[in-house]
């Protein structure tokens, strides 16, 4: 296989938010290197996972700020890229799914719309030939009828259902990273299986990189080739996925601890200790 | 397989709301009967309680006895008050308000030639409200925390708690009677008075209507100044309400979905935040607007607008019950109307209402 450039590149990025009570770190000295691969990033409520994603995106919150030693994605340098520059870059390159389709999609927009727009910020198509891309990407999401799906409004679809046209959305425009922020969460547990398939699916179709926000770390695990473990704004600890069990940093293998299992003995799971060294 | 499943559930779901429409209809009419049912049992019940005599109100306080039980007999005092209240409805329903004792016309007449003047002040302030308010409060929302977001909010302010009376006065004092810039008090100059044929009533559209160009400017120029102030003090209101909705709005996830996608800026708040907005605003400016046809009292008298706050206060000064029962009626006929208005509105623009 021909070695290619990371497609992306973080070293030391940090992200801080500027609050009354002065500034607050909430990503601190974050590096990692991405190929054509599943990452998964997880960590507690808190632990600047989802900052990190929406940092690469540039859209943190008004009053966040992102720096980095190093940020670049396909050779472009986010840094010093202007806002249009972003913009073309978001949706096109890299797309992000949220976490539950219920608040993520527009109530007062149909679903067809949505998609529709997808492919008419990008490019220059015909309402027409917009109308029938999108039905076909439903189809591509495995969603029956639909037509029914297309006129559809956000509230009548159930979470499953939402999380797919949400796939779909992302997926218009074929990026080449995909950001999944707890894409799953708020799924029924045998809907959340059926998702992950799809995104697997769909992600391999098109070669593109995956960067799984999840606070589960066994579905990271089993999903995700490798596995960045975030604690307080910090990676504590970086794995192969297959290694997980040997994890050697006491926050992951405390977390692995705390996993129930059906096969357990039934006794009491322990609780995680944090050492306030982890922090430094 | 659940994707087939939930197909046919959103059949189901399109064929219950065809299902469901006359039913609401039934419903919305149902409440309508209802409303105004209410409304005229209180304005019927606010005539016999209040202490005033009707009939010595007609014969006066030196009528023979015989005269007096005649026109209590004539006036259906003396049936049961069930009766009565029928009788008042089919009265209603004619048209009969009855005769003012202030200007000794029919209340019905009056009430035509002074609630345009509201309805037209009314409107013109409305509209002022929404079409600057609302992109103001958008603006201030979007620059949050920038120099524009304090200056629209410090106006807005300003706009919202300084009294109208006071604001009218120092307006007419500086713009009309210094400075000669517009119209003075009243809803036109003498001279022009009764020289279009009302059709509507509003002086502007009936002025349009007959190509008196010169009328309808002369029009324009006195309803300029009460529009105005009362319009301010919409637009005030419109605005922050607008900037709270509005800021609700784009920290939803929706919106960072929208940005995510890559969409333009202007468009992530105008077709995405803006038409949720938009859901918000039509119930506030629906009751503005409502409050606002209710006739504000102390801007029609500072301008000597012949409004209907005018007419009902000086009635109720006068003793005047049909005149104010009369206009108590169209005002909560308006009220019923505007929340009917938007109530049709939401559903029209939120899907989820229907």
């Amino acid at each position: 296989m021909k070695r290619r450039d990371p497609l992306l590149v973080v070293d030391g990025l940090r992200v801080t938010f500027d609050t009354p009570r002065g500034p607050v770190a909430a990503v601190r000295d974050v590096s990692f290197v991405l190929g054509r691969e599943k990452l998964g990033i997880v960590g507690e409520s808190g632990s600047g996972k989802s900052q990190t994603g929406r940092a690469l995106l540039g859209l943190l919150a008004r009053n966040g700020r992102a720096a980095a030693r190093r940020l670049t994605f396909d050779g472009v340098d986010l840094l010093r890229a202007g806002e249009a520059e972003r913009r073309a870059l978001r949706g096109r390159r890299i797309a992000m799914i949220l976490q539950d389709p219920k608040f993520s999609l527009n109530p007062v927009m149909t679903v067809g719309e949505q998609i529709v727009e997808a492919f008419r910020v990008h490019a220059n198509v015909s309402r027409r030939e917009a109308r029938l891309r999108a039905l076909a990407m439903l189809e591509a999401v495995h969603i029956r009828e639909p037509g029914h799906v297309f006129d559809a409004w956000p509230h009548e679809l159930s979470g499953g259902m939402g999380q797919r046209v949400m796939i779909a959305i992302m997926m218009v425009p074929e990026p080449d990273l995909l950001i999944a922020d707890e894409p799953t969460s708020a799924l029924d547990v045998t809907v959340r299986l059926q998702v992950l398939a799809l995104l697997d699916d769909m992600l391999a179709r098109r070669g593109a990189a995956l960067i799984f926000i999840s606070h589960d770390l066994g579905l990271v695990g089993s999903f995700c080739d490798r596995v960045l473990v975030m604690y307080a704004g910090r990676v504590v600890e970086t794995l192969r996925a297959d290694e997980l069990q040997s994890a050697r940093h006491p926050y992951t293998r405390g977390l692995l601890a705390c996993q129930p299992r059906v096969d357990g003995d039934g006794s009491d799971l322990p609780t995680l200790n944090r050492d306030p060294a982890w922090l430094r | 397989m659940p994707e087939g499943r939930t197909g046919s559930q959103l059949d189901r779901n399109r064929n219950s709301l065809l299902v469901l429409a006359p039913r609401r209809i039934a419903g919305t009419a149902l409440s309508l009967v209802l409303t105004f049912a209410g409304l005229t049992a209180v304005t019927f019940a606010i005539a016999r309680v209040m202490p005033a005599d009707p009939v010595l109100a007609i014969v006066g306080d030196r009528a023979h006895q015989d005269v007096y039980d005649a026109v209590y007999r004539e006036l259906g005092l003396d049936q049961p008050i069930f009766v009565q209240y029928l009788r008042y409805l089919g009265q209603l329903f004619e048209g009969d308000l009855g005769v003012s004792i202030m200007t000794a016309q029919p209340v019905l007449h009056d009430l035509l030639r002074f609630f345009p003047a509201t309805l037209e002040l009314a409107t013109v302030a409305t509209l002022l409200g929404v079409l600057v308010g609302v992109p103001l409060g958008v603006l201030a929302a979007v620059r949050q925390g920038r120099w524009l977001d304090h200056l629209i909010r410090t106006v807005g302010l300003f706009g919202y708690s300084v009294p109208v009376f006071w604001l009218g006065m120092l307006a007419l004092f500086v713009l009309y009677a210094k400075l000669g810039w517009v119209a003075g008090p009243g809803r036109i100059d003498i001279f022009f008075d009764g020289m279009v044929e009302p059709v509507t009533g509003l002086i502007l559209v009936d002025s349009a209507l007959a190509r008196e160009w010169e009328i309808f400017r002369n029009a324009l120029g006195h309803l300029v100044l009460p529009a105005g102030i009362l319009g301010i003090h919409s637009l005030a209101y419109l605005a922050r309400m607008t900037r709270h909705f509005m800021l609700e709005q784009l920290g939803q996830e929706y919106i960072l979905a929208a940005r995510v996608k890559g969409v333009p800026e202007r468009t992530v708040i105008w077709r995405h935040a803006f038409r949720n907005v938009l859901v918000q605003l039509i119930t506030i400016v629906g009751l503005t607007y409502a409050s606002l046809l209710e006739g504000s009292v102390l801007t029609e008298t500072v301008f000597a607008w012949p409004g209907i706050g005018q007419y009902i206060t000086s009635s109720l000064f006068n003793n005047d019950m049909n005149a104010v029962l009369g206009g108590t009626i169209v005002v909560g006929v308006c009220f019923v109307g505007i929340n009917m208005g938007s109530d049709l509105l939401y559903r029209l623009v939120d899907p989820r209402a229907r």
